[in-house]
């Protein structure tokens, strides 16, 4: 039972992993967009 | 082809001559492989009786941070003077500047682990269990390893923010399996455990790779910055 | 084209589902690992992946090299970023996985563990050329250290092996032939893994394309004389934003 705790621990960091990096090009995006925005208005 | 070693020993002669009247570099780095060498000999117990087996690691560890201080200012004079703006209009090949400085690292390198090593056999009271002479090999393969790269990275180094620590960064991952290499080959030496063969072929193979890469990229990277 | 990236998102959802669901319901049990060996359809897909995009990088750089394409080096950048990702996932999940099996974290002579760390320094010291690079030309010297990086890799692997029949020490993930039920189990997460890959490097690349349009767009207001544009190009780092 103790190991099956790493078997989930695993299978969860996994998507931990892929989620901050997911997170990071959202972030990007939007902070591009903007940017892209106000250039365009100027 | 002889135009490339030509050119090569002249510019190679006059970067001796240059270091050579200066001799601040060169007294710095001196001083700064002895300091490496006491402070390994504090941090690492010399009397254990493993130090036989830690020693080839520590030995190449400090041979790496002194290569690393003598390579960051590779090309530091050519940046002064522009001389790398010269060089990419003037016909001359571009592999020659770049042998030339990697055989100058190479030399000085050399004589900084010629300095250290018989600190280090004093420090830890080495002495050579297995067939000493594989240890020339090992040291001469391991030492261009890390200066024919360490060249090459210096040059993509000289436009980047933090440059100095670019240079580190960019050979520490790159340079592993040689490292590898030298390290239990010269343990395999130090304690007659294991035949070195295999490790003295690997970084045979190391070199050959990478001095071929170096030589057909730099030209490339020359113009690139 | 706009319409696929939805569709092939839902498609990649249901997979990765489908094969979270075989890795743990429906694949037998280990006979001596139990059900903590069920890390492996996580671990070895994502090694898997990662060297794909690695090998993708390294042709693109290539491509690159002879070719001065633009959209080359954007894929190598791209591949290397997300390679970078899954390299990430298999050194946290290698770990987890060795402990509960053999009582350590880590092995130094564990050759595909070692080889993947190396891997990963070596691409992340990539991604950090070129966000410190300020030289016009970074792109040229990325590919360069792509070159490098991948003829290096061989190069790791084997100095590992011949360390390891030296220092014999355990291989974490086993070795040895695989129950067919298990293989097919593994490769559907393979596949999964590979179509989830696949949506994140085009996202990547999308981001990508609006990053060096919007340079395009502070260059052109800086040559048109807005002193404000100018001030306000600078923070944009080359080209990892």
């Amino acid at each position: 039972m103790n190991a099956v705790k790493f078997l989930f621990a695993a299978y969860i960091i996994t998507w931990v992993i892929h989620s901050f990096y997911l997170g990071s090009l959202v972030r990007r995006f939007s902070r591009l967009r903007e940017q892209l925005k106000e250039l365009q208005k100027k | 082809m002889n135009s490339l070693w030509t050119l090569t020993l002249a510019t190679l002669k006059k970067d001796i001559r240059l270091e050579w009247r200066s001799k601040d570099a060169l007294n710095s780095m001196l001083f700064f492989s002895l300091l490496v060498v006491v402070i390994f000999a504090f941090a690492f117990d010399p009397l254990a009786e493993e130090s036989r087996h830690i020693a080839g690691g520590l030995i190449w560890v400090a041979f790496l941070f002194a290569a690393v201080v003598a390579l960051n200012q590779t090309w530091a004079r050519e940046l002064r003077n522009q001389v790398l703006d010269a060089y990419r209009v003037s016909p001359a090949p571009a592999n020659a500047l770049f042998l030339a400085k990697a055989l100058g690292n190479f030399l000085f390198v050399s004589v900084l682990e010629a300095l250290m090593t018989p600190l280090f056999v004093v420090f830890y009271n080495l002495h050579v269990l297995g067939p000493a002479w594989q240890l020339i090999p090992i040291a001469i393969l391991g030492t261009w390893a890390l200066v024919v790269n360490g060249t090459f990275f210096a040059a993509m180094s000289l436009r980047t923010r933090s440059r100095e620590i670019m240079l580190p960064l960019l050979l520490f991952p790159i340079s592993i399996p040689a490292v590898l290499g030298m390290v239990a080959g010269t343990t395999a030496v130090l304690t007659g455990d294991n035949p070195a063969h295999f490790y003295i072929v690997l970084l045979l193979t190391y070199d050959v790779v990478f001095t071929t890469a170096c030589l057909g990229l730099f030209e490339t990277i020359l113009h690139a910055e | 084209m706009k319409r696929l990236f939805p569709i092939l998102s839902v498609v990649t959802a249901v997979l990765l589902a489908y094969a979270l669901y075989l890795a743990l319901v429906v694949a037998p049990t280990d006979a001596q690992q139990g059900d903590v060996y069920r890390i492996i359809y996580y671990h070895v897909p994502s090694a898997w992946t990662a060297f794909l995009l690695f090998l993708i990088n390294f042709v693109s750089s290539i491509v690159y090299l002879i070719r001065r394409n633009p959209k080359a080096d954007m894929l190598a950048l791209v591949c290397a970023e997300v390679g970078v990702v899954f390299c990430t996932v298999v050194l946290v999940t290698g770990p987890i996985w060795a402990r509960p099996v053999w009582g350590i974290w880590w092995a130094p002579g564990d050759i595909r563990l070692t080889s993947t760390l190396v891997m990963w320094l070596i691409y992340v010291s990539y991604l950090v050329l070129r966000r410190f690079s300020t030289s016009a030309q970074t792109q040229i010297l990325a590919a360069a250290l792509a070159v490098f990086g991948a003829l290096d890799v061989p190069l790791v692997y084997f100095s590992i092996w011949f360390f390891r029949t030296q220092h014999p020490q355990p291989v974490i993930g086993g070795g040895g032939s695989m129950d067919p039920r298990m293989l097919h189990v593994l490769l559907i997460n393979w596949l999964a893994f590979l179509c989830f890959a696949f949506l994140v490097c085009w996202s990547r690349f999308r981001l990508e394309l609006l990053h060096r349009e919007v340079e395009e767009a502070h260059a052109m207001q800086s040559l048109a004389g807005d002193g404000v544009g100018a001030r306000a190009s600078v923070p944009l780092s080359r080209s990892q934003k």
